[in-house]
């Protein structure tokens, strides 16, 4: 009742928290682009207070559309990739602060913004709530899923900074973005953190999955173990250091880019008729 | 305006002339005092560092041509001194102060060393009570605008020595250099700068080796590290982070075949080599190794020169900056002449009283 008095107060529809939440990451995007380009001092409480703001705008949403539908808000392409912006910025707060200044700035919130904005132009974002009762082991398989997800994200832009970092580095001629990015030390260690959390959180969506015991569709199975052995693949060569730094972050993009064209193949899935 | 500037600097005098006319610390209560005599001087400062002497006057004396004003003060000027002196009458005496303690004079544009030397040379006039409303105004204006160029522009960024780049890129591959193994090779004068800059930059492993032990062994004492003998220093590789060289020897003694095996034992950390010496320690194609950074010496001075180039480039946004206080100053100026018309003038004196007060406590 709360939540839907806070839906209906001022806005025509809950879609209005996460247009709020995009504007909030287009701002923070745009600001931090200036000062790392414009050569100016970051003032990180203004990016880290419009990226909250931000995060508090998706977390109304997902608790309102959550009390809609009666279960976690993952119910159609929209939702999905709401909540993987959400997650995304979850586990930046989560991760600690070494580098949350530039990677939130100048990397994090455009594409938090991205991902908002490819949601809120998908035709479906009605909210259908479920008639039967709920199972927890769905439940429970999305959400540590799509969480994974934004973990593998993270993982991905630190990848894609260390790139810029090691290729400035190697060029010899270091541009005044090169000092104002954080150090490739910490690129690497962030990056090896993430796909740690990515791939534990994917793993115990994966094993839940096999917990829900409805019928399974195994073309999602099949794309969601591939995903799972490259993520395995690449920290395995990590541990056994058979793999360059560099091959690494350049994987884990590569990867992620795999899992977003995933997202698509299960809505594509989702919209033909179900083979289980 | 009533307001000169006269002197010589670094851009009209060699330093052998500036030597002559150099006014040291433990002279200038008298020179403040001498140039007050001056017919026409009411108010006075004198700047005076190794890269030039000005001396700042308010009165009728700021009409006179600086050879005249030279004349008058050092008694005695050689034939062929002229040409080296400068005058500097109202605005374009307003906006070089502005312009010398943003550091745009300096011969390293954008240091800020002669932001404290005026500020000490207006400290000692203050003391010794030879500035008035004008040059307090000029001054404590002068302090506003340098410390607004320098945190609104990049005039001051970018390090310009080839030892205080080779720290910023340490810290900008490792963050915090306080874990960091740093193993110096070397132990002449380049190795002990650098030793010193990362020891300055909390680098606290720092190990020192040299064909000469005993030296190593100095330097390693300077900078709190330990020195190891030649012959073992490359059983320490493994563990590095950071390796400076800078020995005589006629050819590389760090090449790609030798480290390549160590590389595998040390997972993702990167390692970070400068290489000061010349003819070059280390092979050129070691920086073509994974996670391996090699930078020589023209790779540093290169960076060093487009820092500076990109100073340079700063300077005529500051200069824009500048132009708006010139400006105000002359509109304070003017408004002043006729303190009738403006109440607020007066307070530029009782400023100058409170920062006497103040020179006093210190």
């Amino acid at each position: 009742m709360h939540l839907d008095f806070l839906g209906s107060f001022v806005f025509v529809s809950d879609r209005t928290w996460i247009w709020l939440a995009t504007y909030c990451f287009v701002l923070a995007s745009a600001y931090s682009a200036y000062t790392l380009f414009a050569g100016k001092f970051m003032a990180p409480r203004l990016t880290f207070g419009l990226v909250a703001a931000g995060f508090v705008c998706q977390t109304i949403f997902l608790g309102i559309r959550g009390h809609e539908v009666g279960r976690c808000p993952i119910t159609n392409f929209f939702e999905l990739l709401t909540f993987l912006s959400w997650s995304m910025i979850l586990i930046y707060f989560v991760i600690g602060s070494s580098y949350r200044l530039s990677l939130l700035g100048v990397f994090t919130t455009p594409f938090a913004a991205l991902l908002s904005l490819w949601a809120l132009i998908q035709p479906e974002s009605s909210a259908a709530p479920v008639k039967h009762l709920v199972n927890p082991w769905l439940e429970a398989h999305t959400s540590f899923s799509i969480v994974a997800c934004g973990a593998f994200a993270l993982a991905g832009l630190a990848g894609l900074m260390y790139l810029i970092q090691e290729r400035q580095l190697k060029t010899r001629r270091p541009s005044s973005v090169f000092f104002r990015l954080p150090p490739i030390r910490t690129l690497v260690v962030a990056n090896s953190r993430l796909l740690w959390l990515g791939f534990g959180l994917f793993t115990v969506g994966l094993g839940t999955g096999f917990m829900i015991g409805e019928d399974v569709d195994w073309r999602k199975v099949a794309w969601s173990l591939v995903v799972w052995a490259l993520y395995g693949g690449i920290l395995l060569a990590r541990v056994r250091r058979s793999m360059a730094t560099k091959w690494v972050a350049t994987l884990s993009i590569i990867v992620f880019g795999l899992l977003l064209s995933m997202f698509w193949g299960i809505r594509f899935i989702s919209d033909v008729a179900p083979v289980r | 305006m009533n307001i000169a500037c006269f002197g010589l600097s670094h851009q009209t005098a060699s330093v052998d002339f500036r030597e002559r006319f150099a006014i040291p610390d433990s002279a200038l209560s008298e020179a403040l005092t001498r140039l007050r005599t001056i017919e026409g001087v009411e108010e006075g400062l004198i700047v005076s560092t190794c890269n030039r002497t000005e001396f700042y006057v308010a009165g009728a004396a700021a009409q006179l041509p600086a050879t005249r004003f030279f004349e008058e003060f050092y008694r005695g000027l050689r034939s062929g001194d002229e040409p080296h002196f400068f005058g500097l009458w109202a605005d374009t005496c307003v906006q070089h102060l502005f312009r010398v303690v943003s550091g745009l004079e300096s011969m390293v544009v954008g240091e800020t060393e002669v932001f404290g030397q005026v500020k000490r040379a207006y400290e000692a006039a203050v003391l010794e009570k030879a500035t008035g409303r004008r040059l307090n105004k000029l001054f404590q204006k002068s302090f506003h605008v340098g410390k607004q160029v320098r945190s609104s522009t990049a005039v001051g960024r970018g390090s310009i020595s080839v030892g205080s780049i080779a720290v910023d890129l340490a810290e900008q591959i490792f963050g915090k250099l306080d874990g960091c193994k740093i193993m110096v090779l070397g132990a002449g004068d380049t190795s002990e700068k650098m030793a010193r800059s990362f020891k300055a930059r909390g680098a606290h492993h720092i190990f020192v080796s040299n064909r000469s032990f005993d030296r190593a062994q100095i330097l390693a004492q300077e900078t709190g590290g330990r020195a190891i003998r030649f012959e073992e220093w490359d059983r320490e590789f493994a563990d590095l982070d950071i390796l400076v060289t800078s020995t005589s020897a006629p050819h590389a003694i760090v090449t790609a075949e030798k480290i390549a095996p160590v590389l595998k034992h040390r997972g993702d950390r990167p390692l970070f080599m400068i290489d000061v010496a010349v003819p070059r320690d280390i092979e050129p194609n070691v920086h073509r190794l994974d996670g391996v950074y090699v930078y020589d010496l023209d790779a540093l001075q290169s960076m060093a020169e487009r820092s500076m180039e990109a100073r340079k480039q700063e300077a005529a946004g500051c200069d824009r900056l500048i132009a708006k206080h010139v400006i105000e100053f002359q509109n304070w100026i003017e408004k002043s002449v006729n303190p009738m018309t403006n109440p607020g003038a007066c307070l530029a004196s009782a400023d100058a009283t409170l920062w006497r007060d103040r020179c006093e406590v210190d």
